[in-house]
């Protein structure tokens, strides 16, 4: 039977992980070949990497990020943030991304997951996005947090599926950072509206968080801060959620 | 060409995940297109990440599939990865214009609607009796298209997703994994050690 998975995520600025709040105030959080193989052994399903300097420069050093977190990581290993053009994808997945994550750029020019689903695979294409809400829906963000769009989220959901996404990772732009659980409405939402696996990502805290976004529908749950700043570990995260009647890789 | 390990250039993204593993575990890797160097190696990997057709078609042309298939037959040690071990079948419907090279007598299939799409994840793993390579444990999975039926003549380990599938065969000296060894963290790793430990012409 397929697990459910956690999925530690390193926000990474020229070669150190960052974290800060929305987006904003970024601190240093580590290493990340260290974090990525402290992960690993405490029982993580996966990584995200994503790349936030959104520089030349810093594209360079991500690349390099990669192909170090690559050479030790023994688990899948996605990887976004810039990723403009099918040219880009290339390069992250030859430096030892398995899967690539396109977040603006999709939006701009939805055929993009069609080229990389059909050079990559669907399992390869990963759209990443970002959520805000509106009202009783939820409007896409863009830009790192610069835009907001007048795009539906569950109707783009539904179309990046159709043009070839295979995998969602859905952040709730109002609960990242905030620790007071994802936004389950949001999951159930696009959970309903695709075939495809989600990823729950903004706002955890607690393996219980994590227990509800994986009833709500999602397939794994991110985290981050609650990770880099010791709170708690995977392997605690794991057999808390296993606890809690969900499976889990133990 | 004196590398430990040959791994044909199938096309497959995620190539640098299949070296790194590799080199993990103190080999050294070449990569080739070469149908010579695919049948003299003492062994190799044919990895896959992608879609069925323009892989199985590229190698019909290039000779490669000839090699791969003289290497099966003669049960010299090879590992075939995800797409890879479609590509030992007789053919997908993820792309029936292409035919495989018909040493499993299977076709692969898509899953049902009624799970997710692609499978990705960790998934549990049960195996033959007669396994010697494959052992119980999970693995993790990146697909769309899977066998559901036995490969007549070949051991198999199997995983359910909508139903029971083929999640790896064995036969001799000869592995093929529906899932990714190179990404399924300690337990991959033991596997690919075990293949490893394959000689060509004795059966490990």
């Amino acid at each position: 039977m397929l697990m459910r998975r956690v999925i530690p995520c390193l926000d990474v600025h020229a070669g150190r992980v960052v974290k800060g709040i929305q987006f904003q105030a970024l601190r240093d959080a580590g290493d990340p070949v260290e974090l990525a193989n402290i992960y690993a052994q405490q029982g993580a399903d996966e990584l995200v990497l994503l790349d936030v300097s959104a520089t030349p420069e810093g594209r360079e050093h991500a690349l390099t990020t990669v192909q170090a977190v690559r050479r030790r990581l023994p688990i899948p290993l996605t990887v976004g943030g810039g990723v403009r053009k099918l040219g880009d994808a290339k390069a992250l997945l030859e430096a030892g991304a398995d899967k690539v994550a396109v977040n603006t750029a999709a939006v701009s020019r939805p055929e993009l997951l069609g080229e990389m689903a059909s050079e990559f695979g669907g399992q390869c294409t990963v759209l990443a996005l970002d959520a805000a809400r509106v009202g009783d829906s939820w409007r896409v963000v863009v830009r790192s947090g610069q835009d907001r769009l007048d795009l539906d989220v569950v109707e783009w959901a539904g179309a990046a599926v159709e043009a070839g996404a295979g995998e969602i990772l859905l952040t709730s732009w109002d609960r990242d950072g905030t620790g007071s659980g994802y936004d389950l409405e949001l999951l159930e939402a696009v959970c309903g509206a695709v075939g495809v696996p989600v990823i729950a990502s903004g706002g955890a805290e607690t393996a219980e968080h994590m227990a509800q976004a994986l009833l709500a529908g999602a397939d794994a749950v991110l985290a981050a801060s609650i990770l880099h700043d010791g709170l708690t570990t995977v392997s605690a995260i794991k057999r808390r959620l296993a606890s809690l009647g969900m499976e889990v890789r133990l | 060409m004196n590398a430990d390990v040959l791994i044909v250039r199938t096309g497959a993204a995620n190539l640098a995940s299949v070296v790194a593993a590799f080199e993990r575990l103190g080999r050294s890797v070449k990569i080739t297109d070469n149908a010579f160097a695919v049948r003299k190696a003492k062994r190799v990997v044919l990895p896959g990440v992608g879609a069925f057709a323009p892989v199985a078609k590229r190698l019909g042309e290039n000779g490669l599939g000839e090699a791969i298939r003289f290497r099966v037959e003669e049960d010299l040690p090879t590992l075939a990865i995800c797409l890879g071990l479609h590509l030992l079948a007789a053919g997908s419907e993820e792309g029936e214009e292409a035919d495989g090279l018909g040493l499993l007598e299977v076709v692969a299939s898509r899953y049902p609607k009624s799970v997710v799409v692609p499978q990705l994840g960790w998934n549990t793993v049960e195996v033959d009796e007669e396994c010697r390579l494959l052992q119980e444990g999970a693995a993790y999975f990146a697909n769309s298209y899977r066998f559901t039926d036995r490969p007549p003549g070949w051991q198999v380990a199997w995983s359910d997703h909508g139903g029971p599938f083929v999640a790896a065969v064995e036969r001799g000296n000869v592995l093929g994994c529906q899932f990714h060894p190179e990404l399924s963290g300690s337990w991959g790793e033991r596997l690919v050690e075990r293949w490893l430990q394959c000689e060509g012409g004795v059966t490990c």
